[in-house]
């Protein structure tokens, strides 16, 4: 399979240039490009170096270590990967049904990280790009520049995360890669004193949520020709739906739209995700290309996120963020946004939603009980699916009868968008850089493309087994003379 | 009225026949330690206890305390060996603290933190050991083993059946199960033995039990190793 500007025809004419790392995202990749003497464009790859192995070394291991072992994938978003990993091994102890009690202490745990995630995504990372211009002087283009240009914003960004972090470290006992969740439940209720400090806060912090969708809402409609067409392309989308089609971020069943809206599959129970989804492994990437099966590798891959997640549900169950949906949708003029920059909109619309649930939890008062733990009928084998900040994250673990895991297949995030993300490179390669003198301002054209997705790049490259690589031996003209490959 | 020692220039008194580290527990004075445990004989074999007695260095747990000595321990000097142990035993095993059941109950993760090891500061010796997941109701992790052979002690001394051993020689030493296959589920081991609660690290742990206790909320968390109250509360257990 060959997309456009993946693999340039005679790469060895031509002049490399490369942004290493991308900056302001989480992890460590790279973007190559390859040019002509005319600064034409012929090929351009976003590169995952990172090498992780997370996979292979779970093999071995008692199941319960994995909840808390896995979530080192990262971190920013640990507790994704804790409350996935928890959420397969939940169908291994046989507890397919939580204690009101856990499923609402791991929903507030999960919604504190996506508040908290989504904020520094917004105000940390991307900020400084649309508040200045990608173009713009790059030693201000940075969260100290944001600070000292529009000081409130920054304090906002930062109080903002800091109460999500709180909120994970009530629930998972420390901020990041904490051990709240366990297979069956989790380990700790919150205290009335715990619950009465984060419900000082909440209701600040609902309303600076929603200002910032309106600030990012107002930065996007000033300027459509940019923000509605920025390394656009189109996709299939999709995530997991909640009960009665409202955005959950925590449990429900899969489904996916083409670019046009219309259903690919719904109600999926994601016990099922390998009947629809498969990975490709592509030579130049540690990172896989996954893609529906049913349409095929050309014309099967996807976006997740965000992006995906607005415009797959059909509503929001909570107020202020469901209003601001219902005008995002109206801007989009029915038919479903692609544009990479709509990611922010929709990223601050979901983190409004994320504020908001958590003020409805800390209202209730199931938080407060004891009653943490459920088992069952012993399983040989688990999925575990989770909307993370990023993206749709699949965990799946196969665990002997002397419960030691012998299989973890983890999809994550940031390579459900692997596709998605080369596509909005080439996109913004071809309309930006083709053909004009590299700038670091135009590269930094290809890194905002990158960052409107939030990708998480160590998470990214989790697998170990058999790499993928290619050896290949020229001639003094540069011709191949003899190749391996392993695929 | 006791007969004293003199520890770090405080007079200890001592029993007739303790040795100085258990003078000195009575006292609530701490010495670090691994493979000594209240109920058992001495080992003296990790020499976390080592002091300076009268100059000379000796391991507390097997010292008998005697009238007048001069005991040295709570120093830089005897510290940083100290460090230095402990760091080579963290390289010797694998040791990952972030996803181990044990952490924040786990002596030799204390006794780092009491050190102030701030650093493996050694090459990893990063040993191939398996795990043995043969038991329907505990879980070996042997690559966590310390070799302060208490397992041992206490199924041969205390349960009488001698499920452990040590193996091999010098830096081969090793923990072994007394089976003819080798195997955790090929002995009668029993959840109630005492051998199933002694081990100081995370070998020998009940499975399916992960995480159980919050963080903020497991021993060490509430009272670091070597505080008083521990030191007593080890005392009383004895």
């Amino acid at each position: 399979m060959t997309y456009q500007l993946e693999t340039a025809q005679n790469p060895e004419k031509l002049r490399r240039v490369a942004i290493d790392p991308v900056s302001r995202v989480e992890g460590h990749g790279k973007v190559t490009l390859l040019l002509d003497e005319q600064n034409k464009v012929h090929q351009v790859r976003l590169h995952i170096v990172e090498f992780r192995g997370f996979e292979k070394f779970i093999q071995g291991r008692p199941y319960w270590e994995v909840p808390v072992m896995v979530q080192r994938l990262c971190g920013i978003c640990p507790v994704s990967h804790h409350l996935a990993a928890s959420k397969a091994l939940d169908i291994i102890v046989g507890a397919r049904k939580l204690t009101p009690t856990a499923e609402k202490l791991r929903r507030l745990m999960h919604y504190g990280q996506m508040l908290q995630s989504h904020a520094l995504h917004f105000f940390h990372l991307c900020s400084p790009d649309l508040l200045f211009g990608f173009d713009s002087d790059v030693t201000q283009r940075n969260i100290v520049g944001v600070a000292q240009a529009h000081p409130e914003t920054a304090r906002r960004g930062v109080l903002l995360r800091k109460f999500g972090q709180e909120v994970i470290r009530v629930t998972a006992g420390k901020r990041v890669h904490g051990t709240g969740a366990v297979p069956g439940g989790v380990n700790k209720s919150l205290t009335v004193a715990e619950r009465d400090e984060l419900l000082k806060d909440i209701y600040q912090i609902v309303q600076w949520s929603r200002e910032a969708v309106h600030l990012i809402q107002k930065v996007h409609t000033q300027d459509p020709g940019l923000y509605n067409s920025f390394g656009i392309f189109r996709s299939n989308f999709m995530s997991l739906v909640g009960h009665g089609g409202d955005l959950d971020f925590y449990n429900g069943t899969l489904r996916a739209r083409d670019d046009n809206g219309a259903l690919i599959f719904d109600k999926l129970d994601d016990q099922k995700y390998q009947q629809v989804i498969e990975e490709e492994v592509r030579p130049w990437s540690y990172m896989k290309f996954p893609f529906f099966k049913a349409l095929g590798k050309e014309h099967g891959w996807y976006k997740v996120g965000p992006l995906a997640r607005v415009q797959n549900c059909d509503q929001i169950s909570t107020p202020f963020a469901e209003h601001e949906r219902r005008d995002f949708v109206d801007y989009a003029g029915g038919s479903p946004m692609h544009a990479p920059l709509a990611y922010h909109w929709t990223r601050m619309i979901e983190m409004l939603h994320a504020a908001e649930v958590i003020k409805e939890l800390l209202h209730d008062d199931d938080l407060l009980l004891d009653d943490r733990m459920v088992t069952g009928a012993r399983q040989m084998e688990g999925v575990g699916v989770i909307e993370a900040p990023r993206g749709t994250l699949f965990h799946h673990y196969q665990v002997d009868e002397n419960d030691m895991v012998t299989m973890a297949n983890l999809i994550v995030s940031t390579t459900n968008n692997n596709q998605a993300m080369n596509e909005a490179i080439r996109h913004v390669a071809r309309r930006y850089l083709h053909g004009r003198e590299i700038t670091e301002g135009l590269l930094n054209h290809i890194e905002v493309a990158i960052r409107a997705f939030d990708p998480c790049l160590s998470c990214a490259t989790h697998a170990l087994g058999q790499m993928p690589l290619t050896v290949e031996l020229l001639d003094a003209a540069g011709q191949p003379v003899h190749a391996l490959s392993r695929s | 009225m006791n007969p004293t020692f003199e520890l770090d220039g405080q007079a200890i008194s001592f029993a007739e026949g303790q040795t100085i580290l258990q003078a000195a527990t009575t006292a609530g004075v701490y010495i670090p330690h691994l493979c000594y445990h209240p109920e058992f004989k001495p080992h003296g074999s990790c020499k976390l206890c080592t002091v300076k007695v009268n100059g000379r260095q000796t391991a507390a747990c097997t010292m008998r305390a005697a009238l007048g000595m001069k005991v040295e321990s709570n120093c830089e000097e005897i510290n940083a060996e100290r460090r230095a142990l402990t760091q080579m035993l963290f390289v010797e095993g694998n040791h990952f603290c972030p996803s181990c059941e044990k952490s924040g109950h786990c002596q030799l993760q204390a006794t780092a933190y009491h050190l102030g090891m701030m650093s493996p500061h050694y090459d990893h010796f990063f040993p191939n050991r398996a795990v043995d997941a043969s038991h329907p109701e505990f879980l070996l992790d042997f690559n966590r083993c310390i070799l302060c052979s208490l397992c041992v002690r206490a199924s041969r001394d205390v349960d009488g059946k001698n499920v452990f051993a040590l193996s091999g020689r010098g830096i081969k030493t090793h923990l072994i199960v007394n089976a003819r296959s080798g195997r955790l589920a090929d002995t009668d081991f029993a959840a109630t033995d005492k051998a199933a609660a002694v081990c100081p690290v995370g070998v020998i742990l009940p499975k399916r039990q992960g995480f159980a206790v919050p963080i903020g909320e497991r021993p060490y968390d509430k009272v670091a190793i070597g505080a008083a109250t521990t030191v007593r509360a080890e005392e009383e257990a004895s």
